[in-house]
C-alpha cells in the first residue's frame, strides 16, 4: 500500500481550445500522486476534465502549466509504459482480434513465435478463445472491450489508463467485466488509473477514489476504499454502502454545481 | 434487392435454419446467385431481341442499326484478324497505367493533404479549381506535350482520374479516429508507421469509392482521346471503322468497350468487398 509514487501530478492546469468559441479552463492546478501498483479511480461530474487529466498523463495532450512526472521522467508524448483503454474500444476495425492484440507486440523486439504465444495467452485470459480471427465489427460490446484490454495488457505496460472503459456496456456485462478486471489486476498488479462517473464502480474497483470538482476540475477529496472486495456479497456490506454514500455525496454536490453553471 | 428469389426454396425439413455446416448452402447460394444473375440481366436479352427485330423488320435503317447477328459476325472476324485484340491490349495498357498512377499519386496526395495543414493550404485550392474542369479539354494539350502515342493517353487518364481518388483519400483520412491514432502511438508507433497503419486504412473505404469513379472516367477519357488522335486502341478502331462504313464492326467494338467497362466495374466491386470485409 505504501509503495512510492509512480505518477506525480503537480499544479497542472489545462485549457481546452474548441474549434470555434472561447477557450475553456478544463483543469485548474491539479495535484495528485499515484503509487506504484495502486488502483486509483477518478470520479467527478461530466465535463469536469477527468478524461483530460488521463490524456495528459498518457502524453496525448500537451501540458500548459504544471508538470506530470511518470517514473521520474516528464510525461512528454505517449509511450508503451502507459497502456490506454478507451470507452469506444479503439480497436483497429480492419484487423482481426489476433492482429489487434499483436499490434503492440510487433513494435517490440520479440521473436515472432513469442509474440504469437503472448497474444494467444492474453486472448485466452480475457476469454476470447475461438474469436482470434473475428473482426471487431462482429463482436459484442463486451467482447470488443475484452479484446481492447487484451491488446493493452499484451504489450505489458506498467500502468493502465482506463477512460470509462465499461461506460458503453450494458449493466450485466459491465458488472461481469468489473470482477474480471479486478481479478486481472490482482494477478498482474499494474498501476491503474480508472476514470468513471459510476460511483459504485469506482468504490468496488479502486483502492483510492479521487473526486474531482465541477469545471474547472480540481481534486476535491481522496477517499480510501481499500477493503476486502472478494466477498460476492460485498455490494451489500455496510462498509461498501457507506463508502459509496461518502463518495456519492461529494460527487453530487459537484454535479449540482455543474448543472447550475449550465443554467442561463 | 432480389433476396426473395433466394430464400425458402428447397429447404430441408428440420430445425436447421441457420446451419453452420458449409457445403450444401454454399452450393445452393451459388445456384440461386446464378438464377438471380440471369433474372437481373434479362432486360438485356429483351433489348438484344428488340434490336435484332427492329433492324430485320426495317424499323430502323440497317446502316444506322445493323442487325445484332451481323454485329456478332463482324466481332468474330475482328477477333480472327487480331485487330480487336491488338487494339484492345494497347487501350487496356493505357487505361491501366494511367489509372495506376492516378491511384498511387492521388491517394498519397489526399492523405498528405489530410495530415498536413500547409499541404492542404497549398493544394486545396488547386484541387477545387481543377476538379470540375472537363478533362477531355486536355486532349490536345497532352498530345502537344507527349505526341500521338501511349504517353499522351496515359497522362490524360492520370490527370483525369487523380482528383476523385485524392478527394476520397482526403475525406477518408481526415475522418481518422483520434482514439485510434492515440492507441497506435501508445503502443509505440510513430510518424510514417502511424500513417500507414491507421490513416491509410481509415481512408480506404472512401478512397476506394473515389477509385470506382476514376475507373469509369478512365474508360471515357481513353476512348475519347483515342477517337481524336491515335494510331491504335479501341477509340481509334471505332473511328476508323466508322469512317470506312464498316458499321457492323464499329458496333462490335462499341459493344466490346461497353462490356469491358461493365466487367471492370464488377470485378472492382468484388475486390473492394473483399478488401473491406472487416466492415459490418
Amino acid at each position: 500500500m505504501d509503495n512510492p509514487a509512480q505518477i506525480i501530478i503537480e499544479n497542472v492546469s489545462h485549457h481546452y481550445r474548441p474549434a470555434v468559441g472561447r477557450e475553456v479552463l478544463a483543469l485548474e492546478s491539479v495535484s495528485l500522486q499515484v503509487r506504484e501498483r495502486e488502483f486509483l479511480a477518478l470520479v467527478g461530474p461530466s465535463g469536469c476534465g477527468k478524461s483530460t487529466l488521463l490524456y495528459l498523463i498518457g502524453g496525448f495532450l500537451p501540458i500548459d502549466t504544471g508538470k506530470i512526472m511518470v517514473d521520474g521522467k516528464p510525461a512528454a508524448g505517449p509511450g508503451p509504459d502507459r497502456g490506454i483503454v478507451f470507452q469506444n474500444f479503439a480497436l483497429f476495425p480492419w484487423k482481426t482480434v489476433r492482429k489487434n492484440v499483436l499490434y503492440g507486440l510487433e513494435r517490440q523486439a520479440l521473436p515472432r513465435a513469442e509474440r504469437e504465444a503472448r497474444a494467444q495467452a492474453f486472448i485466452d485470459l480475457v476469454g476470447l478463445t475461438g474469436f482470434e480471427e473475428s473482426y471487431p465489427s462482429h463482436l459484442s460490446g463486451g467482447m470488443k472491450q475484452r479484446a481492447a484490454i487484451a491488446r493493452t495488457l499484451a504489450f505489458d505496460p506498467r500502468m493502465l489508463l482506463m477512460d470509462e472503459p465499461f461506460g458503453a456496456l450494458d449493466a450485466q456485462t459491465r458488472s461481469l467485466m468489473q470482477s474480471e478486471l479486478l481479478a486481472i489486476w490482482e494477478k498482474t498488479r499494474k498501476t491503474v488509473i480508472f476514470v468513471t462517473h459510476d460511483v459504485h464502480e469506482a468504490v468496488y474497483l479502486a483502492e483510492r477514489v479521487a473526486v474531482m470538482t465541477a469545471r474547472p476540475g480540481r481534486i476535491k477529496a481522496i477517499i480510501d476504499t481499500s477493503f476486502d472486495k472478494d466477498d460476492p456479497e460485498v455490494h451489500r456490506s455496510k462498509i461498501f454502502v457507506d463508502k459509496v454514500d461518502e463518495v456519492w455525496t461529494l460527487v453530487r454536490d459537484e454535479a449540482v454545481k455543474a448543472l447550475e453553471k449550465q443554467r442561463p | 434487392m432480389t433476396v426473395a428469389f433466394s430464400t425458402g426454396r428447397g429447404k430441408p425439413p428440420g430445425p436447421a435454419s441457420g446451419r453452420p455446416d458449409g457445403k450444401l448452402p454454399a452450393l445452393r447460394r451459388l445456384i440461386s446467385n446464378r438464377s438471380n444473375f440471369l433474372l437481373r440481366y434479362s432486360p438485356l436479352l429483351i433489348l438484344a431481341l428488340a434490336w435484332e427485330a427492329a433492324s430485320r423488320l426495317q424499323l430502323a435503317s440497317s446502316l444506322a442499326l445493323p442487325p445484332l447477328t451481323d454485329v456478332a459476325r463482324a466481332w468474330i472476324e475482328l477477333i480472327q484478324s487480331g485487330d480487336l485484340v491488338g487494339n484492345g491490349l494497347s487501350s487496356l495498357y493505357r487505361a491501366g497505367a494511367g489509372l495506376a498512377l492516378a491511384i498511387l499519386v492521388g491517394g498519397a496526395l489526399g492523405v498528405f493533404m489530410a495530415v498536413s495543414r500547409p499541404a492542404n493550404a497549398m493544394l486545396g485550392p488547386l484541387v477545387e479549381l481543377f476538379y470540375p474542369m472537363p478533362k477531355s479539354a486536355l486532349i490536345p494539350v497532352t498530345v502537344l506535350w507527349l505526341g500521338f502515342g501511349d504517353g499522351s493517353k496515359i497522362l490524360l487518364i492520370f490527370l483525369g482520374c487523380m482528383l476523385p481518388v485524392t478527394i476520397g483519400a482526403y475525406n477518408g483520412a481526415r475522418g481518422s479516429d483520434q482514439h485510434l491514432l492515440w492507441s497506435a502511438r501508445s503502443m509505440g508507433a510513430r510518424g510514417l508507421r502511424v500513417m500507414w497503419d491507421v490513416v491509410v486504412p481509415s481512408a480506404l473505404p472512401e478512397l476506394l469509392n473515389g477509385v470506382r469513379t476514376a475507373l469509369a472516367l478512365a474508360f471515357i477519357l481513353l476512348v475519347s482521346s483515342e477517337l481524336v488522335v491515335a494510331r491504335q486502341g479501341f477509340g481509334y478502331l471505332i473511328g476508323y471503322l466508322g469512317a470506312n462504313g464498316s458499321y457492323e464492326a464499329m458496333f462490335a467494338v462499341v459493344l466490346t468497350v461497353a462490356f469491358i467497362g461493365f466487367l471492370a466495374d464488377r470485378v472492382y466491386q468484388a475486390v473492394v468487398e473483399r478488401a473491406l470485409r472487416w466492415r459490418e
